[in-house]
């Protein structure tokens, strides 16, 4: 991914900010300029909401398979987590014990290094998963 | 006032990994048999559209409609790509619909083409994961695969799914997929070998997932009252629907469904006059197993959750409730992104001309094709029905 196309979203990827429709209250990550439930209601009043980062798994794959960028990683786990202000974010579930992983797993993300552009280009960091201690 | 529309030819390539074939060649091949089978000329044909999911990833070409169009003699037949991921041949198809039932065109060309063995199998598996979310999805390490996996994984604890129930697609799929000549995989599989299988990403595993293929098919359409002045014995595309949802998986309120599927099947139900139960069989979009369970259930064939348990006893099966992917489908026929939606009709018209040989459903009077883009992010639908 290039450099403008991954640095235009690190306040989301580093800090988590999304968005909170000023109409009915629904939480969005990444941040939408429009609510899909409140349509034109909702237009200027999406304002910024930080996501605190706890939430609990609902799914959950181990990846033997991997992206490119992850391939020293294989098998790595991907998780889908519901956080606690109620949006949905996908991510990669670390530091974890195999057999504790499932339905309702409490998590927080962590800031980690995602991948890197080659070996002297930027590095990537973003959001993965733990488990809550 | 619309007018009716109906199928009158039909072309199709092997599918498979063919070394031999470039993109060109596929689509040359697949049209020219087509317009051989309808019987018409190249004068006659006033617009082709072709579906190609990334053409400009896979082999470093855009402008493929003009390209394919210039080697089947038509240079200056109007020609445009229609691209909606796996979708694309699907609504390449809907695009060919509307051209004709509108009065705008009478004879059109919609064919559908991909060709993926030219850049590594991780190259090729990274392009096609492009129809997921990039940015909020597979920058965070997931796999197109994973996504399906963890749409399956949630089906499994909502509803009870087994992987046994998803082994029994793949068996399907490769029992009819070895009745049909052009199907990349013509070997039949026992339930073991799927539950065996190494994984790719857990809970599915190699025989879970379609393989990423070379192919072309093409069909020809024609305002109804003109379909039987040309050799081609005709088949009615009675209607269709196109469906949307949120483009990543999170985003969905129901993981276990896919809401584009269902809104696409009530536009094309209510569009043909047809239900659910008039069907004799269904095309659907099994690029997983897990796919054609959920695809059985928003289709409206079996509720929520029953997909499953229907697949193993057997309901899908070849000349049964409703024979559901009698190609072999994307598992065993083989996925060649672009084409697929075009493969399907290419079967649907087989199967209602009586032409589908050892794996025919008898009496086939009406049938659907399903075809997904991304992991959900579109869907359409198409109903056909026996000319007469």
């Amino acid at each position: 991914m290039s450099i403008p196309r991954f640095w235009r979203e690190i306040r989301q990827r580093y800090k988590g900010i999304g968005v909170e429709c000023g109409n009915c209250g629904r939480v969005f990550f990444p941040p939408r300029s429009i609510c899909p439930d409140c349509r034109r209601e909702s237009l200027g009043k999406m304002n910024e909401r930080e996501i605190v980062g706890k939430g609990k798994v609902i799914t959950y794959t181990e990846v033997h398979e991997p992206m490119p960028d992850f391939r020293m990683q294989a098998p790595y786990t991907m998780v889908m987590v519901e956080m606690d202000e109620g949006v949905r974010m996908t991510g990669q579930l670390v530091d974890f014990e195999p057999e504790k992983v499932g339905y309702g797993m409490e998590v927080e993300a962590v800031l980690r290094k995602l991948g890197e552009e080659s070996p002297s280009g930027i590095i990537y960091y973003g959001y993965k998963f733990r488990p809550c201690p | 006032m619309m007018r009716k529309v109906a199928i009158i030819g039909i072309g199709e390539t092997k599918i498979g990994e063919l070394w031999e074939s470039s993109l060109r060649d596929l689509g040359i091949q697949a049209g020219l048999e087509a317009i051989r089978d309808a019987g018409i000329t190249g004068e006659e044909i006033d617009k082709i559209y072709i579906g190609n999911m990334s053409a400009g990833r896979l082999i470093n070409q855009e402008l493929i409609a003009p390209l394919i169009a210039d080697y089947v003699g038509l240079c200056e037949t109007p020609s445009v790509r229609i691209e909606a991921g796996g979708a694309s041949g699907g609504v390449a198809l809907a695009e060919g619909y509307m051209a004709v039932a509108s009065g705008m065109s009478d004879i059109v060309v919609v064919g559908g083409a991909e060709k993926m063995t030219d850049v590594g199998d991780e190259e090729a598996r990274n392009i096609l994961c492009s129809t997921a979310d990039r940015e909020w999805e597979s920058v965070f390490g997931a796999t197109f695969d994973s996504l399906y996996a963890m749409m399956a994984r949630y089906h499994m604890e909502v509803h009870g799914t087994t992987r046994e129930q998803m082994a029994h697609v793949a068996v399907k799929n490769h029992y009819n997929g070895a009745r049909n000549p052009n199907a990349q995989f013509r070997r039949e599989i026992a339930p073991e070998m799927v539950l065996n299988a190494p994984p790719v990403s857990t809970p599915l595993g190699v025989f879970d997932c379609a393989p990423l293929s070379d192919g072309a098919a093409a069909v020809i359409l024609c305002p109804g009252e003109m379909a039987e002045s040309y050799n081609g014995k005709p088949v009615r595309l009675l209607g269709f629907g196109m469906g949307g949802d949120h483009i990543a998986v999170h985003d969905r309120r129901e993981m276990d469904t896919m809401r584009s599927t269902s809104l696409a099947a009530e536009k094309a139900f209510c569009m043909s006059g047809k239900e659910p139960g008039d069907m004799d069989f269904a095309e659907v979009h099994d690029n997983y197993t897990i796919s054609e369970i959920m695809a059985i259930e928003d289709l409206g064939f079996f509720a929520k959750g029953q997909g499953g348990p229907a697949t193993l006893r057997g309901d899908t099966a070849l000349d049964s409730k409703i024979s559901v992917n009698t190609s072999g489908g994307l598992k065993a026929k083989g996925q060649p992104v672009g084409a697929v939606g075009i493969n399907q009709a290419v079967e649907a018209v087989s199967q209602l001309r009586g032409k589908a040989g050892d794996r025919q459903v008898k009496d086939a009077e009406f049938g659907l094709t399903h075809n997904l883009g991304g992991t959900g992010g579109c869907a359409v639908v198409h109903i056909y029905g026996r000319w007469e």
